[in-house]
């Protein structure tokens, strides 16, 4: 049985390199893609990039994303648009680093992909102080 | 005499053209309201379009639209780029197989294109976005299909755009200020301006009654 897959959309190609680095120590066995910044590795997002990145972590458990920003919301949906064979896609909503974090640790357990969206959006009512 | 895929190609190039000029006008606007990148945007978006179209032979204003929207896609960073891609995009399936579109058309054209737009960010009208400009443009061209002044569609584009000044942000980057985003023109529907005044100089210049 495969682990629900994580996907990271984000403007900017940094941001969530750097998540992806926090994320592997903590699972290393949970397959995690990223798509950050324009083709161009500029400030945006891209939807061939987030295709590509669901792509990579796709099977039958499903993938969850996360994303920073508006339009990468509105990228998000075009690629899923294109993947329209792939429908164990879903969109957490959920902030960037806690829900991925929340969601990694949950896909490491082997949970479903309903459990790793439920607990990545709770992630959301955190108190962090 | 209808739209010619020529005539739509000289469209892009003027709206090309105008994106370059304004560059600096859209960003300064951006930077009031936004993250001040609109205007470096839709230049670099346009000038890849036109670079794309200027080595593409079309006889089809289906591929035309469809290339045109692929390449605002890929290369306008920011919420314009999936907006403007899925217009272009939308409208490219209305006109799919034709060398010459009929103004009943190119209203079908724009509708698609606000459906997209609408699904793609979830906006509706009077939310200080580009479908302030867009679904104006498309309503009037689909009520005066029969005998279109491109002069009067111009006009109506350049005071729905005016018109965003007024309106407080609900969508985008620009929601977040609330209330203090009124008295500040929305940059997409400036853009959108410069894009239907393209498209009217254009088709006014081909001999169209104004």
């Amino acid at each position: 049985m495969n682990n629900v897959g994580i996907v990271l959309v984000s403007h900017s190609k940094e941001l969530v390199s750097g998540l992806l680095a926090v994320l592997k120590q903590v699972q290393p066995h949970v397959p995690i893609a990223i798509a950050g910044g324009t083709d161009d590795d500029e400030i945006g997002t891209s939807a061939q990039k987030i295709r590509q990145a669901i792509e990579s972590v796709y099977s039958d458990a499903g993938v969850v994303l996360f994303f920073d920003l508006g339009s990468a919301l509105m990228n998000t949906e075009l690629a899923m648009e294109w993947l329209e064979g792939m429908d164990k896609i879903r969109i957490a909503d959920a902030p960037l680093v806690e829900g991925s974090y929340a969601a990694v640790v949950e896909s490491g357990c082997g949970s479903t992909l309903d459990e790793v969206v439920k607990t990545a959006e709770d992630a959301k009512l955190i108190e962090k102080r | 005499m209808g739209i010619h895929v020529n005539d739509v190609k000289q469209w892009l190039f003027k709206t090309n053209s105008r994106m370059q000029e304004e560059k600096a006008y859209l960003t300064a606007l951006d930077q009031a309201i936004g993250d001040g990148d609109h205007g470096i945007n839709m230049a670099r978006g346009f000038q890849e379009v036109a670079i794309k179209l200027e080595k593409t032979a079309y006889t089809d204003i289906g591929s035309l639209l469809q290339d045109t929207g692929m390449v605002l896609l890929s290369k306008v960073g920011g919420a314009s780029g999936p907006l403007f891609g899925t217009a272009f995009m939308k409208a490219a399936m209305v006109c799919k197989g034709k060398t010459e579109a009929t103004t009943a058309d190119l209203g079908a054209a724009l509708q698609e294109a606000v459906n997209g737009i609408k699904l793609r960010g979830k906006a509706e009208v009077g939310s200080k976005t580009m479908l302030d400009v867009w679904e104006p443009v498309a309503q009037y061209v689909q009520e005066h299909a029969e005998q279109l002044s491109w002069s009067a569609l111009n006009d109506l584009a350049r005071l729905s755009m005016e018109k965003t000044k007024e309106m407080e942000a609900k969508k985008g980057r620009a929601a977040y200020l609330g209330p203090r985003s009124v008295g500040h023109l929305d940059p997409g529907s400036v853009s959108t301006y410069y894009l239907m005044e393209a498209l009217c100089t254009t088709m006014n210049r081909s001999g169209e009654p104004a």
